[in-house]
């Protein structure tokens, strides 16, 4: 046998893992590339420009719309954080009792059904609420977005809060500390991390969605992503491109936080 | 006085209480907004539609026949509907061969990962969660600028002189595929990553002592391994594939419509709401055959393992 025989290798695995790779970003290279471009069209390179970030930041529409995505993002981020740190308290961290296979089942519920179904359901309801309240404002899409958000941001805090034993809170009862004192000095600054994880998964998740957006939106109540895909459906101009740069950009921000914040253990 | 039992027993109780209560608003939120709609849509799929869209309230069974049949308008016979089954086949279709071809990209991707040095594998992994959660829309548009006529494929093939003209893959049913395999790619190869991060390799050093080939050794030892992995990474990727709307929207223009397409289609012009909300059951009672069978896998995969 070869002398420096390898037990990982396996034949053609490396080549289909860097192909993977260069597939992956290719396309989002060029997307960015052609942002920076002069010509009126995306068909040809007229050189370097900064025009198309310009005319975005300049169109009334965009900005509007970018505005609603992160209106929308921040509240629905926040309250499905809120939502999903009670829900894991109260479902980690104890023996089995009745109903919390059915908890499991419901906070996940909404990764389990496609965004499809939950957009068309939630068009028939609202639509039924909005003739009988009158009111048609941004509350619907808060609303959707809080309640797809809280499976993603349960995730990483019940993740935390498994890998806490129970040790310093039982200390700190055993100290004469309230439970709200235990739960404000004791388990908050410990599960924070997670809950920080929680809440950019969240607020990504927010942001990104188009589906459920498309749906559950009334007139003049576009997302930046919905925005964008009215746009694609028209015939593309480079803004489009300048637009998802940007968008990218923030992505990718948020996400290397995301990382960092979720793989610092302790 | 109460007993030391009885104290413990309301404390179990008043302690089961006050996790009801505290996710109280998580389960609330996710009734109104997710879950309890998807009972309206039940209901509506056995009315009458409205002339203006909306339903009338008086019951039909006709949105369910027209899912698959389709009524004669002169004599009143049913017939299979073409246009329908069309549909179902490209989504359920498409959505299968994405599911193979991302397992085909995913798993080598994945077992390249696992067998990086320690520290690089973070780094590995952090190039595979970038596109996992950039913006689904922006991807597909990545993709549209890569495979139109004058993309950067169809130019460097007319350069070439491979071609004369261009190839036309933009709004066929390979553009859909394409668009879906890169866009969902991530979702296959972070659950696989993920079991087989925990391999352990004497195992495979044990097959190779035994005189195992590679390919058996990837056969009956790694594969049967990270299967739990692979189960749950083809489900990731075919749940949202049979449900795709931004991919086929894109970059599968008007005429290769998938199933979501279709039921949008219900909402909007079709202006028929109990046709389309049959249709959304339909795709999810397909999705909840197929978690089904993945709980039932996973679950004697778990007892074979122990």
């Amino acid at each position: 046998m070869a002398k420096n025989f390898s037990i990982k290798h396996q034949t053609g695995f490396t080549a289909i893992a860097a192909t993977c790779f260069i597939v992956l970003y290719l396309p989002i290279i060029v997307l960015v590339a052609y942002a920076f471009n002069a010509a009126n069209s995306t068909s040809e390179w007229g050189g370097f420009s900064m025009r198309w970030f310009q005319s975005a930041w300049q169109n009334v529409q965009v900005i509007d719309a970018t505005l609603r995505s992160f209106q929308i993002g921040a509240v629905a981020a926040m309250l499905s954080t809120i939502f999903a740190t009670m829900a894991a308290l109260a479902t980690t961290r104890t023996a089995s009792y009745p109903g919390l296979t059915f908890k499991y089942a419901a906070i996940n519920q909404p990764l389990m059904v496609p965004e499809i179904v939950t957009g068309v359901a939630l068009l028939i309801f609202f639509s039924r609420i909005k003739i009988f309240t009158g009111y048609s404002g941004l509350g619907y899409l808060i609303a959707a977005h809080t309640a797809f958000c809280i499976p993603f941001a349960y995730l990483p805090i019940r993740a935390r809060l498994e890998n806490m034993d129970l040790t310093l809170e039982r200390a700190a009862a055993d100290l004469y500390a309230t439970p709200w004192k235990t739960f404000r000095r004791i388990t908050l600054p410990l599960l924070w991390p997670g809950i920080l994880a929680g809440l950019m998964l969240a607020f990504v998740i927010s942001l990104d969605d188009v589906v459920i957006t498309e749906f559950v939106k009334s007139g003049g109540q576009d997302t930046l992503p919905t925005y964008m895909l009215g746009q694609i459906r028209r015939g593309i101009t480079p803004e489009i491109n300048a637009i998802s740069t940007a968008f990218l950009l923030l992505s990718v921000a948020i996400v290397t936080l995301f990382f960092f914040v979720s793989r610092k253990r302790d | 006085m109460a007993t030391a039992e009885e104290v413990a027993k309301a404390a179990e109780r008043r302690d089961v209480r006050d996790r009801w209560l505290l996710s109280a608003p998580a389960l609330l939120v996710i009734f109104l907004a997710a879950t309890g709609p998807l009972l309206i849509v039940l209901i509506y799929s056995f009315l009458t539609p409205g002339p203006y869209g909306d339903v009338k309230w008086q019951f039909s069974p006709d949105a369910w026949l027209s899912v698959f049949m389709e009524r004669d308008i002169f004599d009143d016979t049913l017939s299979l509907a073409a246009a329908h089954v069309t549909i179902f086949w490209r989504s359920i279709k498409l959505a299968v061969v994405t599911t193979i071809a991302t397992l085909a990209l995913g798993f080598p991707t994945a077992y390249f990962m696992a067998t990086r040095s320690e520290k690089t594998r973070d780094l590995w992994l952090f190039l595979i969660t970038i596109p996992f959660w950039t913006n689904l829309l922006i991807r597909t548009f990545a993709v549209l600028q890569i495979i139109r006529n004058e993309g950067i494929i169809n130019t460097i093939l007319l350069k070439l002189g491979i071609v004369s003209a261009p190839v036309q893959i933009l709004y066929t049913d390979t553009a859909i595929l394409i668009g879906m395999a890169y866009v969902y790619l991530p979702l296959m190869v972070l659950p696989i990553y993920a079991s087989m991060e925990k391999l352990d390799f004497r195992l495979v050093e044990a097959g190779y002592d035994l005189y195992a080939t590679r390919f058996k050794v990837l056969r009956k030892i790694i594969f049967p391994l990270v299967k739990p992995g692979v189960i749950a990474g083809s489900i990731l990727v075919f749940i949202p594939a049979l449900g795709a709307y931004v991919t086929p929207s894109v970059l599968g223009g008007g005429k290769n419509m998938m199933l979501s397409n279709l039921i949008e289609l219900q909402f909007g012009q079709g202006r028929n709401w109990p046709l389309g909300s049959a249709l959304s059951i339909t795709v999810m009672i397909i999705v909840m055959v197929a978690l089904l069978a993945y709980v039932r896998n996973a679950g004697k995969s778990g007892v074979r393992h122990g």
